[in-house]
């Protein structure tokens, strides 16, 4: 089986900016474990020389003319749904220390 | 129960066309409907009862200038994960509980502009992560046929509003099988276009490569008129395709004699129920009759589908869902520190299920194992894209199962993350092949619960995929007696 640690799954949570309590790190260890373990599978499959499928049917990136589109109000709308706002930018915790 | 609220979309279509009854009067029959079986379903998180009564009135008066589209004066309901200008849109997360967006998406501009009375906002799995409904922040969906069993997911509370007769129609999304199995599992139409076919702006997204727009209706031809309108290019979607439109309710009728119809052998050996099977004999029968053919066809990667999918999907929702940190809109849990703000927030914020895949895709991308998963997964899906390609090559419509089993007990699967995800073994190769699948009731098991069977359709054939489920539909005439629900107590939470 797929072993994956304790270790392993804060090194994971600290990347992706989760957090976990003990009891939390425990059942995501052997979940995710199990998870990795049943998709082990695919390397029994030989895929030398196959091409991977990033994207089905687009072919290319659709173009268009470089046209300014005037959006009246944007700066407020954009703000409207913000946890906190100072002035017209967006506010949060001080990170230069 | 008011008998208006059984009939089909076109039924209805009918009736306003001849003035035999206004949107307003219809709004208030499905709003009455909603009052009494939202206790017990709990399909809507948001009921937009304001909003409907003006597009109501609106579309009565083009009703009477004689005006006429397929959604006009119809009461609709849209899963949480379409942003609705002004709406509050939740995507089933805690997260996002009080986001109310700037815009609406191009899917909704469609059907506010083709006359749709929009009665509500579906409940659904937290990003629609999941195949019950059970990982809402707004609490599980309940299955009209049985409210101790669940409707499936993501799309649940879009299934459960259809079938549960407080709307027409409803709008899902399925990235693994969450339009097709919810609708199976109901006991209603569930349909997934080719990927591309539907515009995806405005629609929270899940997996990029995956997710598209369905449409949940109580009879293929419903399905057929929604999507003329709902589908086509859309410059602020460049994975939307420029193919035109066909007017697809007006190709149903012609018949399928003569037509191949694949059933892939894999499909029947993966741990289906009894009572599946028999209805995938059944439709096999109904299939003959109407003049098709059934053969035997191959899709030997189908058991690395699942696989496949759960490194492909976790990665880009992981992606994805980087973007709710609290700075911009939705939930913020504050502290001294960004860090941490954007630890708690996340933490607080997403589901175990949410987090759980997200964890999974930071894994499958992070430095050392993308080849190993990532890379990998892309290579098994093209040689599943190629199992269908070559057996499209015998067949015009391949056929099978939507899910394993019927509708499950809440419950039954929460604890084991593995067993849920296998729900949709027969609907997530459909999707990472890109293709176009459809669900339709075939009959009901011994329990009493509907039993849906998947056609899968080539690359932008919905009109022969609408025409193969319609004929099936037709033949089979199965006559479904929707669940009153008015008699019962409401649920136990």
């Amino acid at each position: 089986m797929k072993k994956i640690g304790r270790e392993e799954v804060l090194r994971i949570a600290r990347l992706a900016r989760l957090e976990f309590n003990d009891e939390e790190i425990e059942i995501l260890t052997h979940q995710l474990s199990s998870i990795l373990d049943y998709i082990e599978k695919l390397n029994e499959i030989n895929t030398e020389g196959v091409e991977p499928t990033f994207y089905t049917f687009v072919t290319e990136t659709p173009m268009r003319e470089d046209e300014e589109i005037r959006s009246e109000g944007a700066e407020q709308l954009a703000l409207r749904e913000a946890p906190a706002v100072y002035k017209k930018f967006f506010k949060v915790p001080k990170v230069i220390k | 129960m008011n008998e208006l609220l059984k009939k089909n979309l076109h039924e209805i279509r009918e009736l306003l066309d001849k003035k035999e009854i206004s949107s307003p009067e219809l709004l208030q029959i499905c709003l009455e409907r909603i009052e009494k079986v939202e206790p017990k379903l709990n399909a809507l998180i948001t009921i937009t009862e304001d909003i409907a009564g003006a597009q109501a009135n609106e579309a009565q008066k083009r009703i009477e200038r004689n005006e006429t589209a397929p959604l006009l004066g119809i009461p609709i309901t849209l899963k949480d994960i379409f942003v609705t200008k002004d709406i509050r849109t939740t995507c089933g997360s805690r997260i996002l509980e009080n986001y109310v967006p700037q815009y609406d998406g191009t899917v909704v501009e469609k059907v506010i502009a083709a006359g749709g009375v929009m009665v509500g906002k579906n409940n659904m799995d937290e990003f629609a992560m999941g195949s019950s409904n059970e990982n809402s922040y707004f609490g599980p969906v309940r299955n009209p046929w049985d409210l101790e069993r669940v409707p499936g997911g993501s799309s649940g509370g879009s299934a459960a509003s259809v079938a549960g007769l407080e709307c027409y129609v409803s709008l899902g999304t399925d990235t693994g099988g969450s339009v097709r199995q919810p609708a199976s599992f109901c006991g209603v139409v569930g349909l997934k276009p080719t990927y591309g076919r539907i515009s995806r702006y405005g629609i929270i997204a899940f997996a990029s490569s995956l997710d598209q727009v369905g449409i949940l209706t109580r009879c293929v031809r419903d399905c057929a008129m929604v999507l003329e309108i709902i589908a086509g290019y859309d410059p602020r979607d460049s994975t939307s395709s420029p193919l035109p439109v066909p007017p697809y309710s007006k190709l149903l009728d012609e018949d399928i004699k003569g037509w191949k119809i694949g059933l892939p052998v894999e499909f029947l050996s993966e741990g289906v129920e009894e009572d599946v099977l028999k209805g995938i004999e059944r439709a096999k029968e109904v299939l003959k009759e109407a003049g098709a053919e059934v053969v035997d066809v191959s899709l030997p990667h189908l058991p690395y589908a699942v696989s496949v999918y759960y490194i492909i999907a976790p990665s880009e929702a992981s992606s994805n869902l980087a973007r709710y940190d609290g700075v911009r809109y939705g939930l913020r849990v504050n502290s001294s520190d960004l860090i941490e703000m954007y630890m708690k927030t996340r933490a607080q914020g997403f589901g175990a299920e949410v987090k759980r895949r997200i964890m999974l895709g930071t894994y499958a991308l992070s430095a050392g194992y993308y080849d190993a998963y990532y890379l990998k997964a892309q290579k098994v899906r093209t040689l599943i894209k190629k199992d269908f390609e070559k057996a499209f090559e015998k067949v015009d419509i391949i056929m099978g199962p939507v899910s394993p089993t019927t509708a499950f007990k809440l419950g039954e699967k929460t604890s084991d993350p593995l067993q849920m995800y296998l729900s949709d073994i027969f609907t997530i190769p459909v999707n990472l092949a890109g293709l176009g699948g459809i669900s339709v009731p075939v009959g009901f098991d011994r329990k009493g619960l509907p039993i849906g069977v998947q056609f899968i359709c080539k690359p932008y054939r919905e009109d022969e995929l609408l025409r193969c489920a319609y004929h099936f539909e037709k033949t089979n005439g199965l006559k479904i007696e929707w669940p009153s629900l008015e008699d019962e107590p409401p649920s136990q939470k």
